[in-house]
């Protein structure tokens, strides 16, 4: 065991916080899980799986029409996740919080409606060389459409993005820079205030990918300055197909809706429909309201824990987990910013991820090998997949130990 | 355990590939590609009078699909088409049913173990995809992905 965690904030205990997850508590393979695939999904404390519980066994309804008892319990359970989550990222106003599927939606909502109305032939779109593929994708879509054009900024050999280069790529016709707060594949925390006033400076707008941000630091849009930011409510402990865009009221005013159907009308003829005020415009049909109510679970879990604490403890963590496989001859790790969260990606000499992922994960750790949907990350560093383990706050350093007893093995196998 | 997997043969051809090189008098190319590793793999097979003369194979991947590949050049040679596609179906059915380990299959059975890995079968198949590909194709360099 090593001495990392007794420098952590008091009051953080990892044993008593692990005891909140119950799918830490089994055996893979005949051996502890070790569960270090949390930038993939985030596993569910008990407050989660207990909220979305109570929610089908007591208060199932559909929210926003009717009149009955259940159905304004429900609504109010729904909405306040909308409440605690304007607390959770410093949003001005509750009707700039839209529920979305998760972040890919999101920044999928924003190319298309906010793209629609307000990029056209020659226009520019910045995104940067470390996005997941949903932060390249939609843009490469709405570019083609439009006959806009998409730019990358360039990052250096440690997976940082090189801002002299950002700086020249932003002109007149830019319309959007849209980047990632923390890379998946890297953990790579981008200088995104900085970034978001280069983009304002240069006429543009600015959308985060905060997919990986939020469950590891506290984001403050408003002192960020974003335009739009979005995240997966099941990168923060949350259950999957939920997840928020946040945009600023003027931009959402003036942006047509992203889908129609009920919910986000005001009145409808067959001459014309109305739409309905924010953030309801953009909530087409009826939401996944069990994933919205365990999301809110999630936010008060993460809340009562404190961002601060966690990124402490993570930090920690990352550390320690860099000093034991630095040790492992013949690892390369990919993605070595100065600024990083608690991911470590990395190649072996000789020996494919795959075979890494499937040798750990029959001594129970659990790993993600790929391409982690950022080809271009891949091709940059000239490899066609890494292996990567991403920590949470319910990772121990003991569990850091394990994965480097397992990487020896690996190596045992292989040469 | 995870040796069932990765056993000796397998990990003698995954670390010394036979037949692993391009060939210029091919008469019959494919590409194949695994989305899910970025497993690239390009087969060579040289057919004469509808028997496999030659194969031969480059690409880069995990030690179950190098190995596989590896050991389906040594398997093919010498077999008609015929040979090929139906050598093909046994292998398939090695990796993702319970039925019993068929004697024609001779040194790919060590691919056994894979059956209790499906996350890998896709791995083990490339090369064979990749063959089926070339074997059966209207075009000359066809490319087949695993998905």
């Amino acid at each position: 065991m090593s001495t990392l965690i007794s420098t952590v904030a008091a009051g953080f205990d990892v044993e008593k916080i692990r005891q909140d997850f119950p799918v830490l508590k089994q055996t893979v393979h005949g051996k502890p899980l070790v569960y270090l695939d949390s930038a993939a999904t985030a596993q569910k404390p008990f407050a989660v799986i207990d909220a979305i519980r109570k929610f089908h066994e007591v208060d199932c309804a559909n929210i926003h029409r009717g009149v009955h008892e259940l159905s304004q319990r429900s609504t109010a359970a729904y909405e306040e996740t909308r409440a605690k989550t304007k607390k959770f990222l410093n949003a001005k106003n509750e009707a700039e919080l839209i529920f979305v599927r998760g972040t890919t939606e999101g920044i999928n909502l924003v190319s298309s409606s906010w793209g629609r109305t307000n990029v056209k032939a020659g226009d520019e779109i910045v995104i940067s060389a470390m996005e997941h593929h949903s932060n390249i994708v939609p843009w490469q879509m709405l570019c083609e459409e439009k006959g806009a054009r998409l730019r990358v900024i360039p990052m250096n050999e440690r997976g940082e993005l090189i801002l002299e280069e950002y700086e020249k790529l932003l002109n007149p016709r830019t319309r959007m820079v849209a980047v990632a707060h923390v890379s998946n594949a890297l953990g790579t925390i981008n200088p995104i205030r900085q970034m978001i006033a280069m983009a304002h400076s240069a006429g543009a707008l600015a959308l985060i990918d905060g997919a990986q941000a939020a469950p590891h630091m506290k984001v403050d849009v408003q002192a960020l300055d974003a335009d739009f930011y979005t995240l997966s409510g099941h990168k923060i402990c949350g259950p999957t197909g939920i997840g928020i865009l946040y945009g600023k009221t003027k931009l959402l005013n003036a942006m047509p809706p992203y889908q129609g159907g009920g919910d986000m009308i005001r009145t409808v003829t067959f001459e014309k429909t109305t739409y309905n005020e924010l953030p309801y415009k953009f909530e087409a049909g009826t939401p996944n309201i069990a994933g919205g109510i365990g999301m809110g679970a999630a936010l008060d879990y993460l809340s009562r824990i404190g961002l601060d604490n966690i990124a402490a403890y993570e930090h920690e963590l990352l550390v320690y987990g860099t000093s034991l496989l630095e040790q492992i001859p013949g690892l390369r790790i990919i993605g070595t910013a100065k600024e990083k969260a608690a991911v470590l990606s990395f190649v072996i000499e000789g020996i494919h991820p795959h075979d890494i992922g499937t040798v750990l994960d029959r001594q129970g750790i659990a790993v993600r090998t790929g391409h982690h949907c950022a080809q271009p990350v891949m091709d940059w560093f000239h490899i066609p997949a890494t292996t990567r383990a991403s920590l949470a706050f319910y990772n121990t350093s003991a569990e850091l130990d394990k994965l480097a007893a397992g990487l020896k093995k690996v190596k045992e196998i292989f040469s | 355990m995870v040796d069932d997997l990765y056993q000796e043969v397998i990990l003698d051809h995954s670390k010394r590939p036979r037949n692993c090189h391009s060939m210029d008098d091919a008469n019959r190319k494919a590409e194949g590609y695994n989305p899910l590793c970025g497993d690239k793999l390009k087969l060579f097979l040289k057919i004469e009078n509808d028997v496999v003369k030659d194969v031969s194979f480059v690409g880069s991947g995990c030690a179950i699909s190098t190995a596989s590949a590896s050991l389906m050049t040594e398997s093919l040679k010498g077999k008609s088409r015929a040979e090929a596609l139906k050598l093909l179906d046994k292998f398939h059915e090695l990796l993702t049913t319970d039925t019993p380990v068929s004697k024609d299959l001779g040194k790919l059975v060590v691919f056994c173990g894979v059956r209790d890995y499906p996350a890998r079968v896709k791995c083990a198949t490339l090369a064979w995809h990749t063959l089926k590909s070339a074997l059966t194709a209207e075009e000359l360099e066809p490319v087949v992905t695993t998905e």
